[in-house]
């Protein structure tokens, strides 16, 4: 099916033009052209915004904001956001990763949306037309969103706060069995302060593994430490089936995979 | 459907085209510019038999559209050899037998190109992840990573 492409100079116009039915947002491609290749017939027509400031990385004062048209190969290469690399060079092969966007990683169904999954654990803040909203308010409404997201934005961790674990079949890429992003602070004498868990694959979309970051509090990250963690990882998952891997699979590994990350 | 203007460099040469908005590059090289050496496999962005070069950058032709190549520079294995002298990886594709049916081949010369241009001495390992977008079903991969070791090996005996 033809498609017909406007490009607009803003956000704001494109967001105007975005209203129409049957139009999508034209991101790195990766997502909407696909879908489009793939025969989906709701998709007519594309938008997308050349504002330079969908393409701009500021990272200052610890602090990162990212233009949603970021694509993962430049989070991958930008010096202030190498804690992030991992996560950003999970996605894909390298051309995908030359085309996927931070923006369209939002939107992105399990198997896929790795980054998000790291934007999740980071607390991020999406930017939008309409304003910011946190990430965790932002991923449950999103299929319902109609406000092109122009920035996500977040506190960058601790050098050696941040671990991002991707599992797949094919090295070294393939998509996901499941992903794991987690931000860990520790005390003093080495137990856990605060712990935010964020889980790929266990849902149709990026999820918090709540009862696990509970349990992990105060203890130390060894392996008696972790062992109630990784019993409640499971609490709360719903994970998808697809060829990769069925949902009982997924549910199986992910306390041996979380535990791997947590004891690196 | 609306045509559009799209204006290029392909190759070394200027093109100027009226294609119908939406048109993927794929289908515009091919099928409007008669360049067929991107081939389109998935569609899907996962085979990467469509692989094209943009300003530099690796590219899925499949799911890039035409008008927004405006103005931009883009290399196919079609362009890589010069006045009938094959590119050292072409040449090299053939030498060490990393082409059987060949439909992988132009997407997986286009992904090591990029990787030599930055990496004129890669590792295997850097190989490998440069080849990952690309799904070869024939050759078992082994032939295709030692034709750009091989091809990288030719390029820095020519430095030297």
């Amino acid at each position: 099916m033809a498609l017909a492409l406007q490009t607009f100079a803003t956000v704001k116009d494109a967001n105007a033009a975005l209203k129409a039915v049957g139009t999508r947002y034209l991101g790195g491609g990766t997502l909407v052209v696909r879908a489009a290749n793939e025969g989906d017939v709701s998709v007519s027509s594309l938008v997308r915004s050349t504002d330079p400031a969908q393409s701009a990385i500021a990272v200052a004062g610890g602090k990162a904001r990212i233009g949603a048209s970021v694509t993962m190969a430049a989070i991958a290469r930008h010096p202030g956001l190498a804690i992030l690399a991992k996560a950003a060079r999970a996605v894909g092969g390298p051309a995908i990763r030359n085309m996927a966007t931070v923006g369209g990683n939002l939107f992105a169904p399990a198997p896929y949306g790795d980054f998000a999954v790291a934007l999740l654990a980071l607390d991020a803040t999406v930017g939008t037309e309409d304003g910011e909203l946190p990430i965790e308010t932002f991923l449950p409404g999103r299929d319902g969103s109609r406000a092109i997201v122009t920035s996500v934005s977040f506190t960058l961790p601790k050098a050696d706060g941040f671990r991002f674990l991707k599992v797949s079949r094919v090295k070294p890429k393939s998509v996901s069995v499941l992903s794991i992003a987690a931000i860990l602070e520790q005390a003093a004498d080495g137990t856990v302060s605060s712990a935010r868990i964020a889980l790929g694959c266990m849902a149709d979309r990026p999820m918090r593994a709540r009862a696990a970051e509970r349990a992990l509090k105060g203890k130390s990250l060894d392996q008696n430490g972790i062992a109630a963690a990784l019993t409640a990882a499971s609490e709360g998952i719903a994970p998808i089936t697809d060829p990769i891997a069925s949902a009982w699979y997924r549910a199986e590994v992910l306390p041996v995979h979380l535990g791997r990350l947590l004891l690196t | 459907m609306a045509k559009v203007p799209v204006q290029f460099t392909l190759n070394g040469s200027e093109k100027a085209e009226f294609i119908d908005s939406g048109t993927t590059l794929l289908n515009a090289l091919r099928d409007k510019i008669g360049d067929t050496s991107p081939k389109g496999g998935c569609h899907q962005g996962t085979c990467g038999a469509c692989s094209v070069i943009i300003d530099g950058e690796l590219r899925l032709s499949c799911l890039t559209l035409a008008e927004t190549c405006n103005g931009t520079t883009i290399t196919t294995t079609s362009g890589l050899s010069e006045s009938g002298v094959l590119h050292p990886l072409q040449r090299a594709f053939l030498d060490t037998f990393a082409t059987q049916c060949g439909f992988c081949t132009p997407g997986m010369i286009m992904a090591a190109k990029v990787l030599l241009d930055h990496t004129p001495n890669p590792s295997r390992d850097e190989v490998v992840e440069a080849l990952s977008g690309n799904i070869c079903r024939c050759t078992g991969y082994e032939p295709i990573i030692q034709a750009v070791l091989t091809a990288a090996r030719a390029n820095s005996q020519n430095a030297a």
